[in-house]
């Protein structure tokens, strides 16, 4: 096993100094998960704005691969078209179920492509997704939200 | 069969038993593999402990000689199975000093031995003519303490939920103690049942029992100890402890998984109503109505872990070889070397009693600004495997302020060596994340 393969300089960096940490308003849904077989927690908060994702915010605890991850996630969907934004959440599910063997797409995943060591252990990828899968949650709820609100 | 690798002597002069642990390590082959390049350090035996080559080989040859099921044969097969089922039984029962074999039900866990009592109790509570000391109601309390694994917590929850019944608690003082200042205002006359840990699983304390016995048997309540982290790693004996219920789990101590017991009181087995129904728990069946079979068969449906049982007896003749107090002893100085090389650990905060009084060999602690996964995920590049998480004691977690904690946990097996390997290695996840 090799440490740095796990823990590459990005991750710590990002884990240091995190980017768009803290939750803000407005936001039309938020999403907490946690990770229960270590007690991990986050909260994603999504603002969605003519189908740009305006804001995604965050909090939470956990270790450096679960935090460095939420930074990164911000980085990669803040602002971005929620189609595109939904893509690269695909790539970077893709990239962490494919035990080491998925080919990461720089283009498509920039600072995340350094998650692909931690695909290889499989106790790490759980931390690695947490954001992700609350991001996910949060903004179908915002979806869902700003669907009924345009309807009415 | 190896040699029995205990060698238990006293060193002149000194009144202590002591054990070979370089010997004792020789029966765990498992001891000697690397991990990550290095050699393993096991610090993780609260969670299992590793299995002696002398428990191994006998479930094999027990496997490939004597393999038929129990209870229910007149062949020869069957006897020997039948003998190697119970002699395991008499063995584990002697050896938490209860009275007769038959208070001991052989269960597939700590976990299934809570829930069989908390779910007796509620076939009692739904029966008027069932034993009232089992019977509970709205009016009626269950006390625990913030200190228990999640399996001493949630069947008490469900049961009071079910019931009606009241959940109580004790506190843990800052020190990683059980606070028991309270203790006649918690345990009340209202009490049916307590029930807490006697080792907790991630602080380390050993929680006073007299104190708590007393007062349990002035108000006519019941007791449950969770021995799962005292039974493997000390003299426990059922009498002394004066309690009702204690439950432990083979896996622990040197024996295989899916083995488990409850030990109770006899009376107490005969006035329980069963858990699980089905073969070998029954007296008669008819179509409109069954009768059961007297205490332990009562409790143990269907076809046990024959193998498994025969197994833990193997484990139990192993610890008694070695000695139990020489293994308390030995635990006891590699826990106070551990207290005291931690603290010498930068932003290293210990979450439980920090000297290695009242308290057995198990250590949390927290490092300032790394989270436990990076924190194991380091030492486990090291070779040192600890546990990382919240230990299935997520209140204990609440109540020091932290999200989770690393966990190192010694064993007979272990040495001072391995815990300079955890400081050593605990260096390098400061270098890495500092």
């Amino acid at each position: 096993m090799r440490l740095d393969e796990l823990y590459q300089e990005i991750i710590l960096d990002h884990y240091k100094r995190p980017h768009g940490r803290g939750l803000r308003e407005p936001f039309e849904a938020e999403a907490h998960h946690v990770n229960p077989t270590c007690g991990d927690e986050i909260t994603v908060r999504v603002h969605l704005d003519g189908g740009k994702v305006a804001d995604v915010s965050y909090d939470g605890v956990g270790c450096s691969i679960s935090q460095a991850s939420a930074s990164v996630l911000f980085d990669l969907l803040n602002g971005k078209a929620l189609a595109e934004a939904m893509v690269t959440l695909e790539a970077f599910t893709e990239l962490m179920v494919g035990k080491g063997e998925v080919e990461p797409d720089e283009d498509v995943l920039e600072d995340a492509v350094a998650f692909a060591g931690v695909a290889k252990y499989p106790a790490r990828v759980k931390c690695a997704l947490l954001s992700w899968m609350a991001f996910k949650d949060a903004a179908a709820r915002a979806t869902a939200a700003d669907e009924s609100g345009e309807s009415s | 069969m190896t040699t029995p690798g205990a060698a238990v002597a006293t060193e002149p002069g000194i009144a202590v038993p002591r054990l070979d642990v370089a010997a004792i390590r020789a029966d765990f082959p498992i001891l000697d593999r690397e991990v990550n390049g290095h050699r393993l350090v096991y610090l993780d035996s609260a969670a299992t402990s590793q299995k002696p080559l002398q428990v191994v080989e006998a479930m094999r040859d027990f496997a490939l000689t004597h393999n038929a099921n129990v209870s229910r044969s007149v062949h020869t097969l069957g006897t020997e199975a039948t003998e190697g089922y119970e002699g395991a039984r008499a063995k584990v029962a002697a050896f938490i000093g209860a009275a007769r074999p038959e208070e001991l039900v052989f269960t597939k866990n700590s976990t299934e031995s809570v829930n069989l009592v908390a779910y007796a109790m509620l076939a009692a509570s739904l029966d008027p003519k069932a034993d009232p000391r089992l019977r509970l109601g709205p009016g009626d309390e269950v006390v625990i303490s913030e200190m228990e694994h999640h399996s001493n917590i949630v069947p008490w929850q469900l049961l009071c939920e079910r019931t009606g019944a009241t959940l109580k608690w004790f506190g843990i003082t800052e020190h990683g103690r059980l606070d028991l200042s309270n203790l006649d205002e918690v345990v009340t006359e209202r009490t049916k049942l307590v029930s807490y840990v006697h080792q907790s699983n991630l602080l380390g304390t050993v929680n006073p029992t007299v104190a708590v016995a007393q007062r349990v048997r002035e108000v006519g309540a019941l007791l449950m100890l969770d021995a799962s982290q005292s039974v493997p790693h000390m003299p426990v004996d059922v009498v002394e402890l004066d309690v009702d219920f204690l439950v432990f789990t083979g896996h622990k101590m040197l024996g295989p998984t899916g083995i488990g017991a409850l030990y109770a009181r006899h009376e107490l087995l005969e006035a329980m109503p069963p858990f699980l129904g089905g073969g070998s728990m029954i007296e008669t069946v008819a179509m409109t109505g069954s009768t059961y079979a007297p205490p332990p068969a009562k409790f143990e449906a269907g076809t046990p872990p024959i193998t498994e049982a025969y197994g833990l007896g193997v484990a139990v003749d192993y610890l008694q070889r070695v000695g139990m107090d020489a293994i308390k002893w030995h635990e006891k100085e590699l826990t106070a070397y551990a207290l005291d090389a931690l603290v010498t650990v930068p932003g290293l905060r210990i979450i439980g009693p920090e000297v290695a009084v009242g308290r057995g060999g198990c250590v949390s602690f927290h490092l300032d600004g790394i989270h436990p996964h990076d924190v194991g995920q380091v030492l486990d590049a090291e070779g040192v495997e600890v546990r990382v998480g919240h230990h299935c004691a997520k209140p204990t977690c609440v109540r020091f302020g932290v999200p989770s904690t690393t966990r190192a946990s010694f064993y007979l097996y272990n040495t001072t060596d391995e815990v300079d390997a955890l400081i050593t290695a605990l260096d390098k996840v400061r270098k890495v994340f500092g």
